[in-house]
């Protein structure tokens, strides 16, 4: 019997002798998907852990902290209209107030940021979009963090 | 003699004495083409169904009857095989496990190719980056132990139990392709590959959970998930996904500290 003709294809016949033999192996299928140069470099590391836990966590603490910041502010004695200058100088007098507002500060900032950031991941598409974005992001939380960190150990309650 | 068989045609109901089952579904289906248009397009069918029948069929009925270039995947058509995940109004579903009587056939019923891949024609997509996860947590055994063994891998009844849930998976996509974090740039793992990741992890016979925990302590690993629970919604075999992530993420966190 002739040798079967090799079709462009390269499917052979349904029934009848494959055109395939040892000498003539059958071509090669490669795998989908394969590790290029391009695709991109291991991103593995417990950061993302890190950013996780610190969610829980923080979110926790900052139950206690925002709810009984938004009581002394403005709920309990004499509510919303005690708010002023001197009270403000009264509570951060006591080094009690400073950490809670400075913890609060940051837990809160940081908390916020690492939401925003998952929330920039899933939803900016393009690179760049998402550099940019983060850009922000990052400027604006380092700069709300260091300017209230600075008022809360600088603060001068003899101010004029 | 001839083999009794059902006659259907002589079986029709009399007029006046039952109503034929059959009623009129439109299928407005999303098709593609790339050797025609870039464009997809909603195409729509009237089809004359029992409304008892799966959606399946009546993909089956279009294609056969009335555009034979209708394509979408299909094998077993019996909710094993996983070929035909498709968005059936809007949600994940096995078209060969959705009555067409469950999904209101009084209005049109939208039929599209999951979400999320790829379209490669109509209902077909390129499946490659979903199997492409499920190959890097490696969902196969691995045993420190290099020699042939020589005896059955025991497991108690409750080790077994541990990781029951996740054996059920057929690797369909519906979970994956309803996942909003895969869909925004297809990078994460996704909910088929942790699922059977977490088959293997808390196998007693198994030696390379920590390995396997290792790739899904990725950037896009489990910490992607948000538990937006649509995996579990859209999985038609019933797997709680969400909590299958949860548990690997506790694994991941019990491990370390």
């Amino acid at each position: 019997m002739a040798t079967t003709e090799t079709t462009a294809s390269g499917i052979g016949p349904v029934e009848g002798a494959s055109q395939y033999s040892v000498d003539n192996p059958a071509p090669l299928i490669e795998a989908p998907r394969q590790r290029t140069k391009k695709s991109p470099k291991s991103t593995r590391g417990n950061f993302e852990m890190a950013a996780w836990l610190f969610m829980r966590l923080s979110g926790v603490v900052l139950v206690v902290l925002v709810i009984g910041h938004l009581l002394i502010q403005l709920v309990l004695d004499g509510g919303v209209s005690k708010i002023g200058f001197a009270f403000v100088a009264g509570r951060w007098a006591s080094p009690f107030w400073q950490v809670w507002d400075l913890l609060m500060l940051w837990l809160a900032m940081l908390h916020g940021a690492n939401g925003l950031r998952t929330v920039i991941n899933d939803y900016a598409e393009r690179a760049n979009t998402r550099l940019w974005l983060k850009g922000l992001l990052y400027t604006a939380t380092v700069f709300t963090i260091l300017l209230g960190t600075l008022v809360i150990f600088t603060f001068d309650p003899n101010i004029r | 003699m001839a083999t009794p068989v059902l006659d259907k045609a002589d079986s029709a109901p009399e007029p006046g004495f039952a109503d034929s089952p059959y009623i009129t579904v439109t299928f407005r289906i999303r098709r593609f083409n790339p050797e025609i248009s870039a464009e997809a397009f909603w195409d729509d069918f009237q089809v004359e169904i029992d409304p008892k029948e799966r959606v399946l069929d009546a993909l089956h009925k279009i294609k056969w009857e009335l555009d034979g270039s209708l394509t979408f995947r299909r094998s077993c058509a019996h909710g094993i095989c996983g070929s035909d995940a498709m968005r059936i109004n809007g949600k994940n579903r096995l078209a060969c496990k959705t009555l067409i009587k469950d999904i209101n056939p009084a209005k049109p019923i939208t039929v599209e190719a999951i979400k999320g891949l790829t379209v490669l024609k109509d209902l077909v997509v390129d499946m490659d980056p979903f199997f492409q996860a499920y190959r890097d947590v490696m969902p196969f055994l691995i045993t420190k132990d290099t020699n042939e063994p020589t005896r059955e891998r025991l497991q108690t009844a409750e080790d077994r139990e541990r990781f029951d849930d996740t054996t059920k998976c057929i690797l369909c996509a519906a979970c994956t392709s309803s996942c909003p974090v895969f869909w925004n740039d297809g990078q994460y793992f996704g909910p088929a590959a942790i699922v059977n990741a977490h088959r293997f992890i808390f196998d007693s016979r198994d030696e390379a959970g920590e390995q396997r925990l290792e790739i899904l302590n990725d950037r896009d690993g489990v910490w992607r998930c948000r538990t937006t629970f649509n995996c579990t919604d859209a999985c038609p075999r019933g797997i709680e996904i969400t909590k299958a992530i949860q548990e690997v993420k506790r694994a991941l966190i019990t491990r370390r500290y």
